[in-house]
């Protein structure tokens, strides 16, 4: 149940940023022709995080698909290494602050998430060990203010909404019930969160976003994650 | 342009019914195709772990006009989910490839194969059964054996023509990963299946034990960053394969050389073209499919954009190189962002390699002849194939004014894509699955 929620939440949010965001990907959109590559690289990377996290959620990850992933994930950090600000037109000045953050920390913090999620995998092959403690966590004292990567893509949209972290989101999700949420195997908001839109308006930053990726993570190899899947297909 | 009909060389017919499920469920979608081969058979594998066999029927005189025909033969079902308790994990019933083995007796055998594991399938017939058992009456049930006062030998009798499947050996547990290939060797002792980082060698009457030949795993997971996306036997080289990889590179390994064959004896790769540099230039050059020709001499190789035929004795770079839907190349990031650039197109030769055969969107499809240097676009559609009638060559048009029976770029269905095809081993003939029908054309009686 929780799991078939989560994956129509995904979806939903999916369908809503990218159904918002189908402008910057038409080249022959003049928003698009005029901006700098840097905003077009910073979108790509916020999409290629948002896969990365779907991939991973699933119970066995295509290798494939997530090797491809991480690779262009890389080529596009390296090419987005020297820039750490972004232009201030179409952004408002508080998105630079914000994928500063993100573009800063997530170097390490990427290749540290990616590594022990990698690493993860690998314990999956030989379950006779008891899963390793996830306590790659990333270096310590990370930047409250990182965004979620859903944010960040929503970050672009332009000045209309800008303020997205503070009250845009919620009135993004007003429409959809929540109650079924409310269940004791969500981690209290105050901790740390899932990296997903049904957690409501308070969301931590990246950085606690891995952690929780990588809680949910152990919860599954350990059993503990109530494995509610959607039935197989023509059943 | 002219019109591509008159130099088609294969001017493709399709048969009086177009076989398919009447319901579209997602467990219909065909996820393999393949040809036995002499071509008499032909099997297709489905995503609820189905079997389908159609047997072509056989020419006769009274009907010429209905020349061989596939009609279906034998269905049965292959793989069923299962559930890993270990890992907490459902494994998938989908069949991922299908391979014969070559006909040694009246029965047939096939390996059909899921994600983790092996299966060799026999098919045979029944046309006969015995009558007149001394111990059981007609029925079937157990005589008193006082009752029994003479013996009699029991003789067959003509009945009915069954066809059934049975699993004849099982081979699991040896792939932690999932299997993208199975090989049948040309020794037809031992065959190769390869998951994402590993490739094992089984003989086929060994069902606890198999070979790891190839293992690619890094000690550190961390540091992965390519996965083995196929993998093939050479077809008259018992000793050599070959396997593609996620960074478009082909290995070709000599299992003489070492019991572990990780160094490669030949590695084919083409320098990256830096005029088409881009962040995708990874994903698109990631090989989904490699298949060796006929004749062992090239091996030819399916990537995003390109089929590519490479000769054995030249590794630096392809002989031929093929577009098979350039006008994709500006879209890749809407593809990349729709999953469609992850897509795992698979390429066919025909029987004399002279001409090869790839999928694409739209349900269309492409052949390249490689001694005219003409391509076609095909499209397998129930609207546009009235039985008997002459498939009509598509066009994409990329750009500027649009001709009346062109489709354009952005009308392209990405949903619709053809994934699967076969080609008959000496006939023209081949067999194209889209998502859930399954087309099978063949080229004009004279």
């Amino acid at each position: 149940m929780l799991s078939k929620g989560l994956k129509r939440k995904r979806e939903e949010e999916e369908e809503e940023t990218l159904g918002v965001d189908a402008w910057w990907l038409d080249p022959g959109h003049p928003a698009v022709t005029q901006a700098p590559p840097t905003v077009a690289s910073s979108s790509l990377f916020d999409l290629s995080v948002l896969k990365l996290h779907h991939s991973l959620r699933q119970s066995e990850p295509d290798l494939r698909h997530l090797v491809l992933v991480v690779n262009t994930l890389r080529r596009i950090q390296a090419s987005m290494a020297p820039t750490v600000t972004l232009p201030p037109a179409p952004s408002p000045p508080v998105v630079p602050s914000v994928t500063d953050n993100l573009l800063a920390s997530s170097d390490a913090m990427l290749s540290a998430s990616m590594a022990s999620l990698l690493e993860d995998l690998s314990h999956i092959e030989g379950l006779s060990q008891a899963p390793q403690p996830l306590a790659d966590e990333g270096p310590p004292g990370r930047p409250v203010g990182g965004a979620p990567p859903s944010l960040g893509a929503l970050d672009l949209l332009g000045p209309a909404t800008g303020c997205l972290l503070d009250d845009g989101l919620e009135g993004l999700f007003e429409d959809i019930d929540t109650s079924m949420y409310d269940s004791e195997l969500w981690v209290p908001a105050s901790e740390g969160l899932k990296p997903g839109p049904e957690d409501g308006p308070d969301k931590e930053g990246a950085p606690d976003l891995d952690e929780a990726e990588l809680d949910y993570l152990m919860d599954v190899l350990v059993g503990t994650q109530a494995l509610e899947r959607p039935p197989g297909p023509g059943r | 342009m002219k019109c591509f009909s008159r130099y088609l060389p294969y001017i493709f017919r399709p048969p009086n019914t177009i076989l398919s499920s009447s319901c579209h469920t997602e467990a219909d979608i065909i996820s393999t195709v393949e040809f036995n081969h002499t071509g008499e058979l032909l099997a297709t594998g489905d995503k609820g772990g189905r079997v389908v066999i159609f047997q072509r029927e056989q020419e006769s005189k009274n009907q010429v006009h209905r020349r061989g025909e596939y009609n279906v033969y034998s269905t049965f079902q292959s793989h069923e989910p299962e559930f890993d308790y270990l890992k907490s994990l459902e494994i998938e019933e989908k069949i991922n490839k299908i391979r014969w083995l070559p006909q040694q007796n009246a029965a047939y055998f096939l390996l059909s194969t899921n994600d983790k594991t092996v299966k060799l399938w026999k098919v045979s017939e029944r046309d006969k059964r015995p009558e007149g058992y001394n111990l059981k009456d007609e029925e079937g049930r157990l005589r008193d054996p006082a009752t029994i006062t003479t013996l009699r030998v029991p003789v067959l009798r003509p009945m009915d023509l069954m066809v059934e499947a049975t699993p004849r050996r099982v081979f699991a547990n040896a792939h932690t990963y999932h299997i993208n290939s199975i090989s049948v060797n040309s020794d037809y002792e031992t065959y190769m299946s390869a998951d994402d980082l590993r490739i094992n060698l089984w003989n086929f009457e060994i069902t606890n034990q198999s070979f790891n030949i190839v293992d690619i795993k890094p000690a550190n997971m961390e540091e992965l960053t390519e996965v083995i996306t196929a993998a093939e036997f050479h077809p008259h080289h018992c000793n050599t394969f070959v396997y593609s990889s996620s960074k478009g590179t082909i290995r070709l390994c000599d299992m003489r050389a070492s019991a572990l064959c990780d160094r490669h004896t030949k590695f084919f790769e083409e320098p990256e073209d830096p005029s088409n540099r881009s962040f995708f230039s990874e994903i698109i050059s990631s090989i989904s499919d490699v298949k060796f020709s006929h004749s062992g001499r090239y091996i030819m190789t399916r990537d995003y954009l390109t089929v590519k035929v490479w000769d054995l004795n030249m590794e630096n770079r392809p002989i031929e190189t093929y577009q098979v839907h350039d006008y994709l190349r500006s879209k890749l990031c809407s593809l990349y962002e729709n999953d469609c650039i992850f897509d795992k197109f698979e390429c066919v030769w025909n029987g004399s390699d002279s001409v090869i055969m790839t999928g694409s969107y739209n349900n269309f499809f492409r052949m390249f002849d490689r001694n005219t240097k003409r391509d076609v676009t095909l499209e397998a559609s129930r609207e546009n194939s009235k039985p008997r009638a002459i498939l009509k060559p598509r066009k994409v048009c990329v750009g500027g004014k649009r001709r009346k029976d062109e489709i354009s770029v952005d009308s392209l269905d990405f949903s619709k894509k053809i994934l699967h095809t076969a080609w008959h081993p000496s006939e023209n003939i081949i067999a194209v699955a889209a998502t859930n029908n399954l087309y099978i054309f063949q080229d004009k009686v004279n």
